[in-house]
């Protein structure tokens, strides 16, 4: 057998080892496992939470937005309208939430023993997915609910492109994610401005309005935010109302691939050395 | 024999002080003469020797500097020194925790780390969960862990307990099932770094005895940090000595660890006193030496002198939890007894006094073997916290040298761990 383990200082900056990656798919599921087993344990009401929180911030939308400010929901009926965004922002800002602190939350680990760092947010990933279907679940039965209650709304055909949509907001979540978790590792003050930005960036992202309620200059900008073409061809897909834009959707593809790149070749390079200075 | 692991100009720089402080200027100032100027790293220039007790002109420092050496497969190597010598950096580095600054390692095979058993261990989840978790973090398969769960259940010694959440567990619970899993692990090169420690006698046994068929039986190369020269000896077949980042020496085991035990006793001393910097705390040990006829101890200890350890102190406050006194280690580290000044007078405290105080205290030295003893200070704050924690104290340190006994010199040479001188009548 040769000396086939070598340690350098200093990966090449697009050394990646994605066989080791695969090498490692046990603990990726075991990982997955643990944050789905532990999620809510020892809380009463355990997994109903996921229904919980989506089910309440819709009713206080209703309230706030719908009701006060009395904003357009593109003629749908207001639950099915916010849920369908929530449902979907959720997804996005939870997995982002989580990775952005990978180094941070996990430096007593990492500190000890070397496993490929990628796994982690990974596992995070593909853990909320979960959620997302639960929470997807009473989205369908409140649509369920709705058209039996004599509204009109109907899937269109381009159902089939939800797997892809949401294929895109957890690319987009990871390559930001990683990228914020590294450069928290050395820049403390960039988590607070981080969490504020998120809620910002819920606003410029139409949760709480449709697109359409825009002009069509503001349109413009809006689209330049990578989730809203996302959300709003979920809306099309599922209810048939929105925007929906092959143009914008490539571009949001696009962007996905590109952060994802920077996001895996930043976060490869601060893990070799980021036990020093975190 | 064949080469396991080569350690080709190993060197690791660390900043110290508080790392985000200009940080960011530094960064710039880095990256701008790099990569815009062309020139050298302007900050690994002026990296110094590692040595904690003198103050360093530079931010920075080489934890490790230049280290060349190799493994062969199947050696048990013992990695000794002083905190801070660079023993634990290198194992980080060799466990791919952290990267080195400058060379390369080459190595065969896979390499597990018992840096930490337990780790990765989530309090929530079962044992049964947490022995999958643990495994997979050290890169073990399902499949794997599945076919030795019988072995590492036995050997952790938990079976009763398999299904409880972790939490649950005594601390000594835990680290078994930790170092049951990192046993049965078989990499090809396994880093150990004073687990051992922990875990009680009959477990530490089990312990050695299972890092000895490692090694032996199947042929796998450990590499084994610890300050317990004793166990160092019972189990390395190599041994390297670091100081300050460099290699000091590196051959056999016997050879390292009587040589490191030069080095660590130099100075054979007898007295200790505070420098004035250093009085700034409430409770402070100005003093700390060993006399014998009233005078400091010079020369060795024959059985029958009378040696006494004084501590003088200033406390600011009379505190009636503060227990002082000292703990006598051998040449090999191992603790030979521990003496302070409540013991057999719980009381004596209140005759404590605001300011300086003087104690002073027979120690027995009789039944010791001949060898260089180590006399360590030691205060607490009565069962809560150390002052001076004599394991990790390495200033005031006392050291004498005991006398062989001419009468009892067959005993001298045995095993016995000590050699008291007993009269025995007829009756």
């Amino acid at each position: 057998m040769e000396l086939n383990t070598i340690i350098k200082p200093k990966n090449k900056l697009f050394e990646i080892d994605f066989k080791e990656i695969w090498q490692y798919r046990d603990l990726l599921s075991m990982f997955i496992k643990r944050d789905i087993i532990t999620q809510y344990k020892q809380t009463i009401l355990g997994p109903t939470w996921f229904f919980i929180q989506p089910a309440l911030t819709t009713i206080i939308y209703m309230i706030a937005f719908g009701g006060i400010a009395g904003i357009s929901t593109d003629g749908l009926p207001q639950p099915l309208f916010y849920l369908a965004g929530i449902v979907c922002w959720n997804y996005f800002s939870d997995c982002l939430n989580k990775t952005s602190s990978t180094f941070t939350t996990n430096q007593g680990i990492f500190g000890k023993v070397y496993f490929p760092r990628l796994i982690v947010p990974l596992s995070v990933i593909i853990s909320n997915l979960m959620r997302l279907g639960i929470q997807l679940l009473l989205f369908v039965a409140v649509y369920i609910y709705f058209i039996l209650s004599g509204v009109h709304i109907a899937p269109t055909t381009n159902l089939w492109m939800i797997p892809v949509l949401i294929l895109m907001l957890a690319g987009l979540a990871l390559g930001f994610g990683i990228i914020i978790s590294s450069l928290t590792t050395k820049y403390r003050d960039l988590t607070i401005l981080f969490s504020f930005i998120m809620q910002l960036w819920m606003y410029a992202t139409p949760i709480i309005y449709p697109l359409s309620l825009m002009s069509p200059k503001r349109q413009w900008y809006m689209v330049l935010n990578p989730v809203t073409s996302i959300i709003e061809a979920f809306k099309y897909a599922t209810m048939g109302v929105g925007t929906f834009s092959v143009g914008q959707l490539a571009y949001s593809f696009g962007f996905m691939v590109v952060i994802l790149i920077i996001g895996v070749v930043v976060f490869n390079n601060v893990q070799r050395s980021f036990m020093d200075t975190v | 024999m064949s080469t396991a692991i080569k350690f080709e100009n190993i060197s690791k720089e660390y900043r110290l002080g508080l790392v985000s402080t200009q940080t960011l200027s530094h960064d710039l100032n880095r990256w701008w003469k790099m990569n815009i100027q062309g020139k050298e790293d302007p900050y690994l220039k002026i990296g110094e020797v590692n040595d904690r007790a003198t103050k360093g002109k530079s931010d920075y420092v080489w934890a490790l500097k230049d280290i060349n050496f190799e493994v062969q497969q199947g050696d048990v190597l013992g990695i000794i020194g002083k905190n801070g010598a660079g023993k634990s950096t290198l194992l980080k580095i060799l466990s791919k925790v952290t990267a080195p600054t400058t060379g390369t390692i080459k190595a065969r095979g896979r390499i597990a780390s018992l840096l930490e058993v337990g780790t990765g261990f989530h309090p929530e989840m079962t044992g049964r969960e947490n022995i999958f978790m643990n495994g997979a973090i050290m890169g073990m398969s399902k499949a794997e862990i599945k076919s030795k769960l019988d072995e590492i259940v036995d050997f952790s010694g938990v079976e009763r307990y398999l299904d409880t959440p972790v939490k649950r567990y005594s601390s000594g619970m835990t680290v078994r099932l930790g170092f049951a899993i990192a046993a049965h692990l078989e990499p090809e090169i396994l880093v150990v770094d004073e687990v051992l420690a922990v875990g009680d006698a009959e477990f530490q046994k089990k312990a050695i005895g299972k890092m000895q068929d490692v090694s032996r039986g199947e042929g796998r190369t450990v590499l084994f940090v610890s300050h317990n020269m004793d166990s160092v000896q019972k189990l390395c077949t190599k041994g390297l000595i670091l100081k300050n980042g460099e290699i000091e020496y590196n051959g056999t085991i016997d050879k390292a660890i009587q040589l490191y035990q030069n080095i660590y006793f130099v100075n054979q001393q007898t007295v200790w006193s505070a420098q004035f910097e250093d009085l700034i705390s409430q409770f402070q040990v100005t003093k700390f030496m060993l006399e014998k006829d009233g005078d400091i101890l010079l020369g060795n200890v024959k059985d029958n002198d009378e040696i006494y350890v004084v501590i003088e102190f200033i406390s600011k406050v009379i505190e009636n939890n503060i227990t002082i006194g000292i703990s006598l280690f051998d040449e090999k580290g191992q603790y030979v007894y521990r003496s302070l000044h409540t013991d057999k007078n719980p009381l004596i405290y209140k005759q404590q006094q605001k300011g300086k105080n003087r104690l002073r205290a027979r120690i027995e030295t009789d039944f010791l073997k001949s060898g260089i003893y180590r006399v360590v200070l030691d205060v607490s704050y009565h069962n809560l916290s150390w002052i001076v924690n004599p394991f990790e104290e390495y200033t005031r340190v006392l050291t004498f040298t005991k006398e062989p006994n001419l009468e009892l010199s067959a005993m001298q040479s045995s095993t016995a761990v000590i050699n008291p001188s007993i009269n025995w009548e007829f009756a």
